[in-house]
């Protein structure tokens, strides 16, 4: 049970790197008055972003398409985006999604 | 008096801490199982429990743990790993951009204690509650950012002691617990907005760009790519309307 000097160094530089791309924009733009289109420009990036993580973690595997055969992730959204859907409820989609995967893992 | 009806307002039950506290529940399923996974992977690539709870207090990034894990295994150099964390989690500016507006009525430090503790989650909670309003508050948002925090912190410290019996955590499906609070969250937000066709359009864009892009880039790069090209095309179609 140690720290190492090297991970100590990786994690501090880590920590910084991640700090300031999550507090310099909310500290600079909420002093200023950002321009109109700018605006719409962000009102676009919560749905833009999720469906990007959503596309390459449904999708993709080291950088290749994951084969429709195999990708039983893609299946269980299926089930996933119904139940958020139709109940918009966060936890049961997301429960709804591992009990799909578990399945569909056992089944194929 | 209008000053006392806001302040009045800010503390009600709607935007307490504990409301912050509560609305952050759902999701910590979430991240409880990638937590967990991420100090599986700590465990096995040879990092100390202390090593992995310190950088979860510390970097508190899901996916800049698992590439340090994984970095240190393969035994990388400080600055690569480093480099290679900047890049990951560059995404972060976007997301804390788009919630500046909503913390205006703010100090300098109270805005950058919200910032530190932003993650892909918090945001979602977040802009989806910031959906008919101008303002979030700051004690909603702490309970939020907190509740999230120590479930983190907790679930990486529970998976590094737990790492040297489970080997293999994606058994039980939880590996797909952070897609799926994607699909929640992409979900919430596209019925939340009156602009269902331009954001939809905005989707699949996103999705195809993001699967171009990660054919010739690293996949963070990709999604950093694919988000602010998507986000151009819905202004760009606003436009032409």
């Amino acid at each position: 049970m140690e720290i190492r000097w090297d991970i100590l160094a990786i994690i501090i530089g880590a920590s910084i790197v991640t700090f300031l791309p999550r507090v310099l924009p909310l500290v600079v733009l909420s002093r200023l008055q950002i321009p109109d289109l700018a605006m719409r420009w962000l009102s676009y990036i919560p749905v833009a972003v999720m469906a990007a993580l959503l596309g390459n973690e449904l999708l993709m595997t080291d950088g290749k398409l994951t084969s429709l055969k195999e990708n039983i992730e893609l299946f269980a959204a299926l089930p996933t985006f119904l139940v958020a859907i139709f109940t918009r409820s966060l936890l049961g989609t997301i429960i709804t999604g591992v009990i799909s995967v578990m399945l569909l893992r056992l089944i194929m | 008096m209008q000053q006392e009806n806001v302040q009045l307002r800010m503390e009600s039950d709607e935007n307490s801490f504990l409301q912050g506290v509560k609305d952050c529940v759902p999701t910590l399923l979430g991240y409880l199982s990638i937590g967990f996974a991420a100090g599986v992977v700590g465990h096995t690539s040879g990092l100390s429990v202390l090593e992995i709870t310190l950088m979860s207090i510390l970097i508190y990034a899901g996916s800049a743990q698992f590439i340090i894990a994984g970095m240190v295994a393969a035994q990388g150099s400080i600055a690569a790993i480093v480099f290679t964390v900047f890049i990951v989690n560059l995404r972060h500016l976007l997301l804390s951009a788009a919630l500046s507006p909503y913390f205006r009525h703010l100090t300098a430090f109270k805005t950058m204690m919200i910032g530190t503790l932003l993650t892909d989650e918090t945001f979602g909670v977040a802009i989806n509650r910031a959906a008919n309003t101008k303002a979030l508050s700051e004690s909603w948002m702490n309970g939020l950012n907190i509740t999230a925090y120590l479930n983190w912190i907790l679930a990486t410290m529970a998976g590094a002691f737990l790492g040297q019996w489970i080997t293999n955590p994606e058994r039980f499906g939880l590996d797909f617990a952070l897609s799926a609070m994607f699909i929640g969250l992409l979900v919430l937000q596209l019925l939340g907005r009156q602009k269902l066709f331009r954001d939809l359009v905005v989707v699949v864009s996103a999705v195809i760009i993001v699967v171009g892009a990660s054919m010739v880039t690293s996949g963070s790069m990709a999604v950093i790519i694919a988000t602010v090209s998507a986000a151009t095309i819905g202004v760009l179609i606003e436009r032409w309307k």
